[in-house]
């Protein structure tokens, strides 16, 4: 029998390691695995390699794996705050860089088999061409920077040599789920959560709603069982949807799917 | 008053130029401001990156859907024909040239249409979409201010700042006027109200064709 269900954020999450390479779903506030995450740093997980579009957003998820220091090298397309434009300046914290685009694609490519793939995105800049401070130095230095593309011309155009991305964990956030592990998504919290379960080799999702006597049905299916090890339903995060703008609770909270 | 766009103009200046049926992507800053101004007659669908066509007006406040944001990150609406992706498909639209426009902030664009506009060296980089939607979009426009807050002009011979793409700006709209790329040079195509052709030149560092262009209106 088949059975993902997990009991808890901390069951689902105790295959994660210190030093482990962990993709996290999640754009703005939308479809970040806040329980998940929160799981993690209640246990010593140290020296990770974080593959997402952002360093976090507010205190919470992947802001606060940044500000306990549990990441060693962010991949992303924008850290956008202040703790971890902190933390890469005084060469605490490793960041690649990446388009949004081929970030996404970079994803797709490691779970689908493909070795590497071109595209014109970059072509031309010091993304492709190498030169971005990837750490720096204890003395505010460049210590080490992100190295050239390889680039092709095809029918004229250049093109940009990608390779895909095979984190070892995925912690994902859906809508609903059952207990395949067949996950559907909701509005902007898909984004790049299901291309981040494809990739990983195991991959661990938090979910509004999962009926151990209920199956999706298959036209409704976003991202099938087969790319999903465990699942854990968890209540929304009601505290931390909205946050307080100079001492307003701005917004109220309308349950998702409701 | 000051000669040229107010930013509420800019963008209806730019809205202006939108055409029934088109999607559109809006990026952060300057840009956003463009959807409010789009002529009641004509439908235009605006894409969020982050995997929405279709988006609409900032949610007001207690209307908030935590599942529903914007490439800004802030909450937003859907209008009637919105659909949902993930960020593997949003970018199957951008670079594969399935949108009609690519609307963008700048610090700086070059005569040849080089754009930069993702980082300015000693702070935070941070590129998100900008680098997919230059070279994906078949008209990609940059809105922005004609000089940075120290007076210089943003439209360079050549950028000093990092390059978000090389030849990829088609036109450009400032508070003083709009100019085309054209076979990679730069061509004064439309003045703001009471901006003469010396006063871009005063404010431009590249040289530009004041022949080609017929003033619209």
């Amino acid at each position: 029998m088949i059975n993902k269900l997990a009991v808890d954020a901390v069951a689902a999450t105790a295959g994660v390691r210190s030093g482990d390479s962990v993709a996290i779903g999640g754009f703005g506030r939308a479809g970040i695995p806040y329980n998940l995450i929160d799981a993690i740093c209640e246990r010593d997980v140290t020296d990770l390699h974080v593959i997402s579009n952002n360093a976090g957003k507010d205190d919470d998820g992947i802001a606060r794996l940044v500000r306990e220091h549990r990441v060693r090298k962010l991949t992303c397309t924008f850290p956008g705050t202040a703790e971890f434009l902190k933390q890469y300046l005084a060469g605490e914290v490793e960041l690649e860089l990446v388009p949004q685009g081929t970030l996404a694609e970079r994803l797709r490519a490691g779970g689908s088999g493909i070795a590497a793939f071109y595209t014109p995105t970059a072509a031309g800049t010091i993304l492709a061409e190498g030169g971005l401070t990837a750490r720096y130095g204890p003395d505010g230095e460049p210590a080490r920077l992100l190295p050239a593309k390889e680039t092709r011309v095809i029918d004229g155009r250049e093109y940009v040599l990608e390779y895909p991305l095979k984190p070892d964990v995925a912690l994902v956030k859906a809508d609903r789920a059952d207990r395949y592990g067949n996950l559907r998504f909701r509005l902007s919290a898909r984004n790049f959560n299901p291309l981040a379960a494809m990739a990983a080799r195991t991959a661990i999702a938090e979910v509004r709603e999962a009926d151990p006597e209920v199956v999706l049905d298959p036209d409704d299916i976003h991202l099938p069982g087969p790319f999903v090890a465990r699942l854990v339903v968890v209540a929304p995060r009601l505290d931390s949807i909205f946050v307080e703008r100079g001492g307003v609770r701005v917004g109220s909270w309308r349950e998702a799917g409701a | 008053m000051t000669a040229g766009y107010t930013s509420d103009a800019l963008a209806a200046r730019v809205a202006a130029d939108l055409r029934d049926g088109w999607y559109v992507n809006l990026g952060l800053g300057m840009p956003t401001a463009v959807a409010a101004h789009v002529a009641p007659d004509i439908e235009v669908m605006f894409h969020s990156e982050n995997g929405l066509m279709g988006i609409g007006a900032v949610a007001e406040p207690g209307q908030e859907d935590p599942d529903l944001c914007d490439a800004g990150k802030h909450y937003t609406t859907l209008r009637t024909g919105a659909a949902a992706f993930d960020s593997s498909m949003s970018f199957a639209l951008v670079r594969g040239g399935h949108l009609d426009a690519a609307i963008l902030g700048g610090l700086q664009v070059s005569a040849a249409g080089d754009l930069a506009n993702w980082y300015v060296p000693g702070g935070q980089p941070g590129v998100g979409g900008a680098m997919d939607l230059v070279v994906g979009s078949p008209r990609v426009w940059v809105v922005m201010t004609h000089t940075d807050r120290a007076g210089r002009p943003k439209v360079v011979d050549t950028c000093g700042y990092p390059l978000t793409g090389r030849g990829v700006v088609d036109r450009v709209y400032t508070n003083l006027c709009v100019f085309d790329v054209v076979d990679g040079a730069l061509v004064l195509t439309d003045l703001a109200p009471g901006v003469t052709t010396d006063d871009v030149r005063v404010a431009t560092a590249a040289k530009f064709d004041t022949t080609g262009g017929t003033p619209w209106k």
